[in-house]
């Protein structure tokens, strides 16, 4: 059918492909890819099981850890073994829909796998990732040993393969089926605790904001298939690059450039929490801090960014680049909004939270600014390093009974065993921040030294973009740094939060305050030597025991075992390895090192114009030294303001507790701002009066007409025979004699009448 | 009865030419109306359910009364269905009489008014 469109169309042959090695035509191959799918059901099968098996162990933890090793190992071998050009994994035959034997009258979405660079790109980083995570889980997971944790890896698993299908599928249909797969399993581990209601309101609250921004890709899929007549991107792209739809009109000035990319757009900013979605995404912090490390940081909300970069010739072939301007803008000011938030709320969990909002604004913002390169980069480069800032944090959660509030935790990297967290999260941080020589460093100058050179010609002001990008640099590296110097250095002082372990057993002093905490514990700031030296054993012995005695024994904090220590050091080392990516030389591309030969190669490649260029030096020249200027003034600012004194805080902090610091003294005078920032500046009290109030107030008026009109008839009809009985009812009296003579005389009656019409 | 013929047809004689149709019918109403009478107004299950007996028997004589009248075996045919239905129905309605007198250690009908709307 696809292949009756294509010879349809003349203009095809004649135009000549863009790119040499994107253009030529898909082969079979790369068949060990079907490994992905086949190990991650394996081991949800083995989760799942382990349940009514009443395995009481971390086995299934570690099946899953196995299971995911072996994908990636899977994915790396298919990457080494791959050349150029387009490979399809043929696996079978799924949906077809036939109406017609003539093009555009078959909708066919097989289980076959689109295998070029930019899904090995992405694929490499799911895998890895997910297996680094699972064995962080193993540990992190461990009191919920038994169905907790076979719940829990069974919608792991479930997700590296919905997420590996999205990534890896060679149609949109069977990318919607994996991006379906994984909005189901991040509710599932949103909701993981489900005895939170909190929990259950985010989870839901994620769900329903997806399934908006769906409807938008759903619609972009029905109306991919109006215009091109296929689903399958390999046919797809051979139109796209010839610039006609499957009828040979041209799609450059038409609404096929136009509609298509804003839809896609719309599914791709409800994955990704972008401008008007993004609320979902900080209440998603209630879900095990491994998930949101995987689920809500590194994978699945770059499966937006994904979207487009695949869908980048669509949107590059529209001639006054539409799409991609509202795609930049859209970024710039999410990222610019949310780090606000970030700037000034006090959970440290939410912070890396609204921090990943920001960061997938910056890759949104690539693309847009034609940087496709620039933002698969920053998406590899952000999975690593907020991966380790979110395990990180998560070993600290782990480790005080789920504190997060930064006031609350000081000098976490002092304390033994807590050495490897903080480092881990120094690097996460540096990242962030994009101190000159890291990864994020690197991959946030690609972007914005593209927004300083792109012209104004094909986005809308690129460098007002690339300014407010700029902006979100500086706040981003006085935020990163404002949980970096309040939770791991200075004077070593913490409350434990309120994990249902510590309720339970009466070890959480619900409603003190820190100082009278200490009072009466008598421990924590200044007697934190003699204390510390008990956490190794006393630790131990307390965690996960329920028979833990509160008037013997007190709260200690749990410092992280070999699995957490272990994948958060991989982690970092992963994330400050993808610094040298950068400057790994490639034939394939002349900027972006090995991801822009990655990414060259690939569907998604477009080369970016640059213009500015001023005395020989380049907007990348320019913009390692504003960047590192703007990144290392934020890191300075965050220490003047919340570091201790001495050399953790670079000389130019004073804080001497948990509580305060010299920002307390400043917040007042910026007075509405900060407060409204704060409260995140109300939005989702907004979307609360202005969405969730009215369709609650619609929900009940319709509930009224229910209840009255629609049930008020269906009662009636039945109220009507009960009460003709209620009528009737005496007439049954239950005497044998009254039947009897009713009988006699009835038939009586009959012969009167009989009589009477007789004669 | 190979042919539509009757027994009159055929040359049969009348039985008892001194006794009609009307003794036989006034026989079997009395009957009925004495069933009738005892049905509406004893109390005891036995007796009644011999009262429909009697209202039973009554309509087979008229039965076979007017089968004899018209020359048919039909009528009498009917009769002889009718009383073996008759003794079934007698056995189980007087079990079913044994079975209510085990539960209320009583035979009258009055005891028994679960129907009441």
């Amino acid at each position: 059918m696809l292949h009756q469109a294509l010879h349809l169309l003349p203009t095809l042959a004649a135009a000549p492909p863009a790119h040499a090695d994107s253009g030529a035509a898909a082969t079979p191959g790369g068949q060990l890819l079907m490994l992905v799918p086949a190990l991650c059901v394996l081991a949800a099968l083995f989760s799942a099981l382990s349940g009514p098996l009443k395995i009481r162990s971390k086995i299934p933890g570690y099946f899953s850890v196995a299971c995911l090793a072996g994908a990636f190992v899977a994915v790396l071998l298919t990457y080494l073994g791959h050349e150029s050009g387009v490979k399809i994994a043929h696996g079978f035959e799924w949906i077809t829909f036939k109406w017609g034997d003539g093009p555009g009258q078959a909708l066919t979405g097989n289980f076959a796998f689109y295998v070029d660079s930019l899904t090995l790109l992405w694929m490499l980083f799911v895998t890895g990732l997910g297996a680094l995570i699972a064995l962080y889980s193993v540990e992190y997971m461990a009191d919920d040993v038994g169905l907790g944790y076979a719940r829990y890896f069974f919608a792991f698993n479930i997700f590296v393969l919905s997420m590996s299908c999205l990534v890896m599928a060679d149609n949109l249909l069977l990318l919607f089926l994996g991006w379906e797969g994984v909005g189901l399993c991040s509710y599932l581990l949103i909701g993981y605790f489900y005895k939170k209601p909190v929990a259950v309101a985010a989870a839901k609250k994620a769900f329903i904001v997806n399934r908006i921004g769906d409807l938008g890709l759903v619609l972009g899929l029905l109306a991919t298939f109006v215009a091109f007549g296929t689903l399958g991107y390999d046919p797809l792209f051979a139109m796209i690059r010839a610039g006609v739809d499957a009828k040979g009109a041209p799609i450059a000035d038409s609404w096929v450039t136009d509609v298509i990319p804003l839809l896609l757009m719309a599914g791709a900013f409800g994955k990704s929490a972008q401008v008007f979605f993004y609320v979902w995404l900080p209440d998603a912090m209630e879900g095990p801090t491994p998930v949101s490390a995987l689920i809500h940081a590194a994978t699945m909300v770059t499966a937006g960014v994904f979207l487009i970069a695949r869908m980048y010739p669509l949107y590059a072939a529209d001639d006054d680049h539409m799409a991609l301007s509202l795609v930049a803008w859209c970024g710039a000011i999410t990222a610019l909004w949310s780090a606000t938030i970030g700037m000034s709320i006090f959970d440290i969990k939410r912070v890396m939270g609204y921090s990943t909002i920001s960061q997938l604004g910056y890759m949104f913002a690539g693309l847009g600014l034609l940087a496709p390169t620039g933002a698969a980069f920053h998406t590899l480069t952000h999975a690593f390093f907020k991966a380790t800032l979110f395990l990180a944090v998560g070993a600290v959660m782990h480790g005080f009974g789920g504190q997060l509030d930064l006031r609350r935790l000081s000098g976490v990297a002092r304390m033994r065993g807590f050495g490897i967290v903080g480092l881990a999260m120094l690097v996460g941080s540096l990242n962030l921040s994009g101190v000159p020589g890291t990864a994020g460093f690197f991959s946030k100058d690609m972007i914005l030294a593209q927004g300083f050179s792109t012209p104004a010609s094909m986005i809308e002001a690129p460098q007002a973009i690339a300014w407010v990008l700029l902006l979100t640099a500086g706040l981003t590296a006085y935020y990163t740094f404002r949980a970096f110097f309040r939770v791991f250095t200075g004077p070593v002082e913490y409350l434990p939060g309120d994990d249902e372990h510590l309720l339970e057993h009466g070890r959480h002093p619900k409603g003190t305050t820190l100082a009278e905490w200490h009072k009466q514990h008598g421990h924590g700031h200044g007697h934190d030597h003699a204390h510390t030296e008990l956490t190794g054993v006393a630790a131990r012995r307390a965690h996960g025991r329920k028979d833990f005695d509160p008037t013997t024994e007190e709260f200690d904090p749990h410092p992280p075992g070999w699995a957490i220590n272990a994948s958060l050091v991989i982690c970092a080392l992963l994330a400050i390895a993808a610094a040298a990516l950068y400057f790994v030389k490639t034939p394939h591309a002349e900027e972006g090192g090995w991801v822009g030969g990655m990414i060259e190669r690939s569907s998604a490649a477009f080369h970016s114009p640059h213009e500015f260029n001023l005395l020989g030096i380049t907007s990348h020249s320019a913009m390692y030294l504003v960047s590192a200027l703007v990144g290392l003034t934020g890191i300075a600012v965050a220490a003047f303001l919340h570091a201790p004194k001495g050399w953790q805080g670079l000389f130019l902090g004073s804080r001497d507790t948990a509580a305060t610091s010299r920002a307390d003294a400043l917040t007042p005078r910026l007075g509405r701002v900060a407060r409204w920032a704060r409260a995140k500046w109300y939005v989702d009290e907004l979307y609360d009066w202005f969405l969730v109030k009215p369709l609650r107030g619609i929900a009940y008026v319709s509930s009224w007409i229910d209840k009255l009109l629609v049930d008020g008839l269906v009662d009636a009809a039945g109220a009507l025979p009960a009460r003709v009985g209620r009528v009737l009812r005496p007439s049954q009296s239950g005497v044998l004699h009254g039947y009897a003579a009713g009988m006699a005389g009835g038939v009586a009656l009959v012969l009167l009448l009989v009589l009477i019409v007789l004669n | 009865m190979s042919d539509a013929l009757t027994l009159a047809q055929q040359g049969w004689p009348a039985a008892f030419p001194a006794v009609t149709l009307a003794h036989y019918l006034f026989v079997s109403a009395a009957m009925f109306t004495v069933g009738l009478i005892g049905f509406l107004t004893r109390r005891n299950l036995i007796i009644m359910f011999l009262c429909t007996e009697l209202m039973f028997q009554a309509a087979g004589i008229a039965l076979v009364a007017f089968g004899r009248y018209h020359l048919d075996f039909s009528g009498q045919t009917f009769v002889i269905f009718i009383l073996t239905v008759a003794a079934a129905e007698a056995a189980m309605a007087l079990a079913l009489v044994v079975l209510l007198f085990r539960k209320r250690e009583t035979l009258s009908a009055d005891e028994w008014t679960e129907m009441k709307g």
